[in-house]
């Protein structure tokens, strides 16, 4: 019982992160590809409740900041004016959800731009394109982890259930596809594909490439437990009463597997968003303006921006709530998978 | 890695060598110079006094390739030759951008411009202590013209479709015979390294001469008339020169230069870990720095001072693909071609670039805005009557209306430019991977270009890749590049306007100019050669420049500011716009602390 309610757990604190980022139009404040040309650098900006003469406000405000005379990256607040902040405020265009054409935003300020996390090289909001990014990584890291388990229980499945060549052809092609140095043939791959890859375009590339590259372990898992599910008394009785291959596996193979395609998507999914920022970092993922995490820190490759602009490091942060949500998730998955299978089957231990 | 040097016109210098166990034996061991009198046979420049001894570390982005001037190419065996090692007849001074005397004490150019006599100092010695005659000069000439020698300065010597002819009157005198004249006129001497024939006449003779003179050779194999000679060669780590003790320049005081007794190259391949290196104080001099690590650098300052020598020679373009389309082209270019080879879409997209944001954004406004190829730090060859247009989109949108281009609107009821046949206007421009301020440029290029309803593609790639694209496959549609020039004079970039250019990039080697306006460029470039008069080659290059603008084959960014560091320690250190920049006055460079300094 305790498991269950650390997996509930687990899952409420992960839709909330989700939904976090699913809204990013709605709680961003900005456009991710828009440039603010006079604030590039800016450091986080502040909110303040109390004034330069000490008067409390109700509202919460923030002073407009510019360019020190003479300096590229000194701002400093003018703090004659304080500036509450708006919530509710119409702003740039956006589709909420992806469906929903809409222009409201969580807060804003009407006559200066905001930037509660600072702004990049561009002067384009930070916490806009994080919270945007969200959505390219995390989807890539939904959808690969998808795919590969698809192809995992697809491959894994034939393997394991029907042996012979076809289990050993299939196993050999997982085993040469860990082995592949992946890195390197990717950049050989790009060198194939037309000179301007469209962000959409690149975006389901990237998830092909996870999805070929991630296949070979989930498949070898399934097959494990196939294996060994396919030899057990019901199935064999199933089978003398006359029950189909497809009527098996779908009936009383796959459902077996079930805990362990689970565990297994509570760790892909962060090793395939982590995956995405390794791409983007390296060039090969979604091309710019669009934001993903991998390209916001792929910033961080310049010495003088991993000295002077410590903002641009929280990237790397927004992702660890994400990936201990995933881990916490898979672990009591594990778990549970266990405590179940002692329960039902003495004879077999967990895999 | 820093760009693309495509300009070269290769330069060079040649050292002879000699038996030089003697030559370290004689070396006077005190370190206070001794006082000479100044004569006209050794030059005296101007500059602060300094004191003997000292080793000045400098980084080097790459090992050299080689230490043979006559097959040099590669930037850092340029710039350990050309800094520090040989010496030319009439040498450009880097900081005044003029002629001055070099070996050759005085000259004299014929009322036809066809004929230059030069006059050679006497008691000139190779840094083997072999003394320097005219021989030594004709032995360069033959070499350096010599077809199986495939020498990089051969090009420049052939003008007007005929080599250089020099004849010998007496030891100290030659003169060069040209058929046609030759606009830059003396500049052509500058680079050309003087080899000593005692060392490499053999060689020669062998028919090995452009194997002669590797790292690997030993010190006393080697002579030059810099004012460093080779020391020693550590693969991998570092190339160690000596003070030549015959060197021909000398201080106002008359003490023989250079000051220093040593100067070391360090391997440093990144450009990240040579600011680490200068950071931590194991190299004296930086340059090259790039203006994120500039400021991080001037923001630290520990003992050390950085310096900003203003824009170089350095200009960074946006041009489109105006080559015709062939059988071979993908029909989706060939119909963004027609676009590109719109005159007025190219004004328009120049007229849409916020080039302040550019210089403001990717040099921390240590950088110039550009409208031609000419940069301010070319003091004598820019077109002043050039208009500097300031951004205006709404000039952009008449130009774009003008040429049958109109707006719909999107999917997302954002505006979108398209061409007569309702096709959307989008476009890729290429970028250098290595080079993120081109990679910026780009990036703005693409941002301006969305308020004008273009949807523009940045893709960065690797740099050989590139080249290979605009030069040889032309499968590209746009491209962010920059080039250097090495000289303030238009003559070296002759390769980037005449249309059988290879570097005419937009359009490379053509075999008739495409355009007419390309035909009048040409005929420019070549009145610019070999008019007479500076005034005359002026109004030539300033014609170039006004149909470079009307026609905007190459749309013009900005020009970097050259940005570079030294200790405090270094006196007599004026970074230069011209390569190399912290290196070009390396015998007048000194420690001001020298005694502390031997010590190290």
């Amino acid at each position: 019982m305790i498991q269950r309610r650390g997996l509930k757990r687990w899952l409420l604190a992960l839709a909330a992160l989700h939904g976090v980022v699913a809204c990013a139009g709605f709680l961003a404040p900005y456009d991710p590809a828009e440039q603010d040309r006079e604030r590039p650098y800016l450091p986080p900006m502040k909110i303040h409740l109390v004034d330069r003469k000490g008067v409390h406000h109700l509202r919460p405000f923030f002073y407009a900041v510019r360019l020190r005379d003479g300096s590229f990256d000194q701002f400093e607040e003018s703090t004659g004016q304080p500036l509450p902040l708006q919530f509710f405020m119409t702003g740039a265009r956006y589709r909420l959800l992806g469906l929903v054409p809409t222009r409201l935003h969580l807060f804003g300020a009407p006559t200066s731009r905001i930037h509660l996390l600072g702004s990049d090289a561009y002067g384009r909001d930070q916490l806009s394109r994080i919270l945007y990014g969200g959505q390219i990584s995390l989807l890539a890291g939904l959808l690969g982890a998808g795919l590969t388990l698809f192809l995992g229980v697809l491959v894994g499945a034939t393997a394991g259930y029907y042996g012979g060549w076809r289990d050993g052809l299939f196993m050999r092609l997982a085993e040469l596809f860990a082995a592949l140095p992946w890195l390197y043939l990717l950049f050989a791959l790009r060198a194939f594909l037309p000179l301007a890859v469209s962000p959409v375009r690149a975006f389901f590339l990237i998830i092909l490439v996870i999805g070929a590259v991630g296949w070979a372990r989930p498949a070898r898992l399934v097959r494990g437990v196939v294996l060994s599910a396919r030899e057990r008394d019901f199935v064999r009785a199933a089978r003398g009463f006359g029950a189909t291959d497809g009527y098996l596996l779908r009936r009383h193979i796959l459902p077996e597997t079930s805990s362990v395609i689970l565990t297994q998507a509570a760790i892909l999914v962060p090793q395939f968003v982590l995956a995405e920022m390794t791409l983007s970092f390296l060039g090969l993922g979604v091309p710019e303006p669009v934001p993903t995490w991998g390209n916001l820190l792929a910033s961080l490759q310049q010495y003088s921006v991993l000295l002077s602009y410590w903002w641009m490091y929280v990237p790397a942060l927004a992702i660890v709530p994400f990936f201990l949500g995933y881990l916490g998730l898979a672990s009591t998955l594990h778990q549970d998978a266990g405590i179940g299978k002692i329960e039902r089957t003495s004879s077999w231990n967990s895999w | 890695m820093k760009m693309a040097r495509l300009s070269t016109f290769g330069r060079w210098f040649g050292r002879g060598l000699l038996l030089a166990s003697a030559i370290l034996f004689s070396r006077p061991a005190s370190a206070i110079p001794t006082q000479e009198k100044i004569t006209e046979e050794s030059l005296a420049v101007p500059g602060e006094i300094g004191q003997r001894g000292g080793r000045l570390v400098v980084s080097l982005r790459a090992e050299p390739k080689t230490l043979n001037p006559l097959i040099a190419v590669d930037a850092p065996s340029r710039e350990v030759i050309l800094g520090a090692m040989q010496a030319d007849l009439i040498h450009i001074n880097r900081s005044t951008q003029l002629n001055e005397p070099a070996l050759a004490k005085s000259w004299e150019v014929s009322a036809d411009g066809l004929q230059y006599t030069l006059t050679l100092r006497k008691g000139l010695k190779f840094s083997d202590g072999q003394p320097l005659d005219a021989d030594d000069i004709l032995f360069t000439f033959r070499v350096s013209l010599d077809e199986s020698v495939h020498a990089t300065q051969r090009d420049q010597l052939i003008v007007g479709g005929k080599p250089i002819v020099a004849r010998k009157v007496d030891a100290h005198t030659v003169v060069f015979q040209l058929v046609k004249t030759y606009g830059a006129g003396e500049r052509l001497f500058d680079g050309l390294a003087i080899l000593p024939r005692h060392l490499l006449e053999k060689p020669y003779a062998e028919g090995k001469l452009s194997q002669a003179w590797t790292l690997a050779t030993p010190a006393n194999q080697w002579a030059g008339l810099g004012p460093f000679r080779l020391k020693e060669y550590i693969p991998g780590q570092r190339l160690v020169l000596e003070r030549n003790p015959y060197y021909w320049k000398k201080d106002a005081r008359g003490n023989r230069l250079p000051y220093l007794d040593e100067l070391v190259f360090l391997f440093v391949s990144n450009a990240e870990a040579q600011v680490l290196r200068f950071q931590s104080g194991e190299t004296d001099l930086i340059s090259r720095l790039g203006a994120e690590n500039f400021l991080t650098l001037n923001r630290q300052q520990r003992g050390f001072t950085m310096s900003d020598a203003g824009p170089g020679l350095e200009y960074n373009f946006l041009f489109f693909n105006l080559n015709e389309p062939g059988e071979k082209t993908p029909p989706d270019l060939s119909r963004k071609m027609k676009w590109f080879r719109e005159v007025k879409f190219r004004q328009a997209i120049s007229a849409a670039i916020d080039r302040d944001a550019i210089v403001r954004l990717v040099y921390q406004g240590r950088g110039a805005a550009l409208w031609g190829p000419v940069t301010p730090g070319n003091r004598r060859w820019a077109n002043v009557s050039l208009p500097h247009p300031a951004r205006s989109p709404d000039r952009a949108r008449a130009l774009l209306k003008e040429a049958g281009f109109h707006w719909n609107s999107g999917p997302n009821g954002e505006s979108v430019l398209v061409d007569s046949d309702a096709k959307p206007v989008e476009f890729s421009i290429l970028t250098s991977s290595s080079n993120t301020d081109r990679t910026k440029m780009a990036t703005l290029i693409q941002d301006d270009l969305k308020q004008l309803g273009m949807r523009v593609q940045v893709v960065p790639m690797e740099f050989r890749s590139l080249i290979d694209r605009v030069t040889q496959t032309k499968e590209y549609e746009a491209c962010v590049l920059g080039l250097v020039s090495f000289d303030a004079d238009p003559t070296p970039d002759l390769n980037v306007w005449l249309s059988s250019g290879g570097t005419h990039l937009w359009n490379p080697s053509q075999t008739h100019p495409a355009t007419p306006w390309e035909a009048e460029i040409d005929s420019s470039m070549q009145l610019q050669l070999s008019a007479p008069s500076y005034q005359q080659r002026k109004k030539a290059f300033d014609r170039v420049q006004q149909i470079l603008a009307d026609n905007q084959p190459m749309i013009f960014l900005a020009s970097p500011d050259i940005l570079v560091g030294a200790k405090n320690s270094i006196g007599n250190f004026h970074p230069a716009v011209l390569e190399p920049y912290v290196l070009w006055n390396v015998e007048q460079l000194y420690f001001k602390n020298a005694a502390e300094n031997t010590r190290q």
